[in-house]
């Protein structure tokens, strides 16, 4: 919009964005990164050198070679395999984790941002419950009551993700309500949900997609720490957290069972990581780092 | 000033309330019965209803919940499952272990990540600026409990400088307390980073070095101070994260402290245990972030509290 009026007419806010995102170097390595994942996510099969379940019980513990580049597990799994399947277990619970957060936490802070005074203060009041527990522990006591398991695991993290969107998301409804464009949707009659969709959410969507790269990270971190616990996801899925925990035992024999799987956790979550401050200095140059 | 840490402590109230509420009801999330599946197979139907009524399982909600609060008013957390043991006594015996980690881990954020961040801040986009943005990034990216165990890989298995788990001298915290502190170490560093950078944009910087003060003056005693506020901010949030990150820190580390406590209570299927644990470690973060509001006062005498 500024773009606009400064004399390039052309130039869209997405162009101008895609400008500053493309410039920055940081930012494009992310996007690499999550675009390998995405990649490796969807073509596992064609991918995989591997039956990433096949158990081949001489090739035990066997180190990083040519039979298996990274090495066989404690089963004599290629570990290489089970690292291309597992990444798609850290995208599956990070999207839809992260998903069901953006859906719930930006219903939640718009209705809270917009309608004020008791509601806000309810739907605060109990996001401010939720953030009261320490990192982790949340989704520790979801997952202990319901059970381990994909479903429950996604839930978990997803309600611990939940109070951040709802939080930002009601500052920035907040600070569009009073805008000008906004009295005058509403001085005009327009209903108090078109006035939410048309005028208000649209303002709220960069924020909203930083919040989601940022907090995909996170999702993939607590879902590796969930399963590290052995609170997670459940043998013999190939999760990454899960085969760190079971790498433990072997460290004095076999450290590469524990290695690399940590290495894609870290991989995976520094690309979103990435991809997530250069959407944000991209989007909002004022809130750059 | 008073009338503000009254009113602050005033409105923690519905939040615990809502903490206690929402801990209680996890056990309501169990499938079947929470009292057959505490005690397990060998337990007679007698023994499951006599630990029912107990946990008042057979009351209404609102009943359950006003007789909870009633025994945490008077301290009480409930006898563990399994061992029969008071909470308070289990959380007791382990809790030293867990602060003496969490306050190493704390130390060594604020004494790495603090001094690390400014001096990137000084050069931005020089080489050692690129070198801490990559590193803090890295280390903000690294699984904990993955740390960890490449740390007891290289200097218990391979080096055998350290030892590999347990607690006991002062060279059992070393690889635990560095372990749990490198993510905040990272943020501390990113944080301080960013609004030094912000700070030292500001007119009054230019003009405390238009009239000569040294850059290390003008680092420490102008832009520190107001770069603080966020960054105190930032270390109470991080409080949250230590507490968290104990749970994974201590079952790699076999450190005898709560997070390992409450995995164990999880396995065992003590959920009086659990709550009991997860109660207290919520209740301490949402202190100490009253604390970090509180010293606002102190760092900035422009906030005032009416």
């Amino acid at each position: 919009m500024t773009a606009a009026v400064q004399g390039t007419p052309h130039v869209s806010a997405g162009a101008a964005m895609w400008k500053r995102f493309r410039r920055n170097r940081l930012a494009l390595m992310g996007l690499v990164i999550v675009g390998f994942l995405m990649v490796l996510a969807i073509l596992s099969p064609m991918l995989a050198p591997a039956d990433p379940a096949r158990q081949t019980l001489d090739d035990k513990r066997m180190a990083p070679g040519i039979k298996y580049k990274l090495g066989a597990d404690e089963f004599g799994r290629d570990i290489a395999s089970r690292l291309i399947y597992g990444s798609r277990v850290a995208l599956v619970v990070g999207l839809v984790s992260v998903l069901i957060a953006l859906l719930l936490g930006t219903a939640l802070g718009t209705v809270a941002g917009y309608l004020g005074g008791g509601v806000d203060e309810v739907v605060m009041r109990a996001m401010d419950v939720l953030l009261a527990f320490p990192y982790l522990l949340l989704a520790i006591a979801i997952v202990s009551a319901l059970g381990p398991g994909l479903a429950n695991t996604i839930l978990a993290v997803g309600i611990w993700a939940t109070p951040a969107f709802a939080r930002v998301v009601r500052g920035s409804v907040i600070s569009v309500k009073e805008q000008e464009y906004v009295q005058a949707a509403r001085a005009i009659g327009a209903s108090t949900s078109r006035i939410i969709v048309r005028h208000v959410l649209p303002n709220c969507i960069s924020v909203v997609v930083v919040y989601s790269a940022l907090y995909m990270a996170s999702a993939i971190l607590l879902e590796a720490a969930l399963s590290f616990l052995g609170l997670g996801i459940q043998p013999p899925t190939p999760s990454w957290g899960l085969m760190v925990s079971t790498g433990r035992d072997y460290l004095v024999i076999a450290p590469h069972i524990a290695t690399f799987p940590g290495l894609a956790i870290a991989f995976a979550v520094l690309g979103f990581n990435l991809l997530g401050d250069g959407l944000r200095d991209a989007l909002d140059p004022k809130l750059r780092t | 000033m008073t009338r503000f840490v009254l009113r602050r402590l005033l409105a923690m109230i519905p939040v615990l309330l809502g903490v206690v509420l929402l801990i209680m009801v996890t056990i309501d999330l169990i499938p079947g019965d929470p009292a057959a599946l505490m005690l397990g197979q060998g337990a007679t139907p007698e023994m499951v209803a006599k630990l029912r009524a107990s946990l008042d399982l057979d009351q209404p909600l609102p009943v359950r919940y006003v007789r909870y609060i009633a025994r945490l008013l008077r301290g009480d957390l409930g006898r563990s499952v399994r061992e029969g043991r008071r909470v308070n006594t289990e959380i007791a015996d382990v809790w030293p272990a867990t602060v003496q980690l969490g306050l190493a881990a704390m130390t060594l954020a604020v004494a790495i990540g603090i001094p690390v961040g400014m001096m990137s801040a000084r050069r931005p986009y020089s080489l050692l600026d690129n070198l801490v943005r990559i590193v803090s990034l890295a280390g903000l990216s690294m699984p904990i409990f993955w740390t960890g165990i490449m740390l007891v890989v290289v200097f218990s298995l391979w080096l055998g400088w350290l030892p590999a788990g347990g607690r006991g001298s002062w060279y059992h915290l070393i690889l635990p307390a560095v372990t749990l502190a490198t993510p905040s170490i990272a943020m501390l560093a990113r944080m301080t980073r960013s609004t030094m950078l912000d700070v030292l944009r500001e007119d009054y910087i230019r003009t405390a070095q238009a009239k000569g003060v040294a850059t290390r003056g003008v680092m420490v005693r102008h832009a520190l101070r107001n770069a603080l506020i966020p960054v105190v901010t930032i270390l109470g949030l991080q409080t949250g994260q230590l507490l968290g990150g104990a749970v994974l820190t201590e079952t790699v580390f076999a450190w005898p402290g709560i997070g390992r406590m409450l995995v164990r209570a999880i396995f065992a299927r003590d959920y009086v245990l659990l709550q009991g644990g997860v109660l207290v470690l919520a209740v301490t973060f949402v202190m100490i972030n009253l604390l970090v509001d509180l010293s606002y006062a102190y760092l900035d005498p422009r906030i005032t509290y009416q």
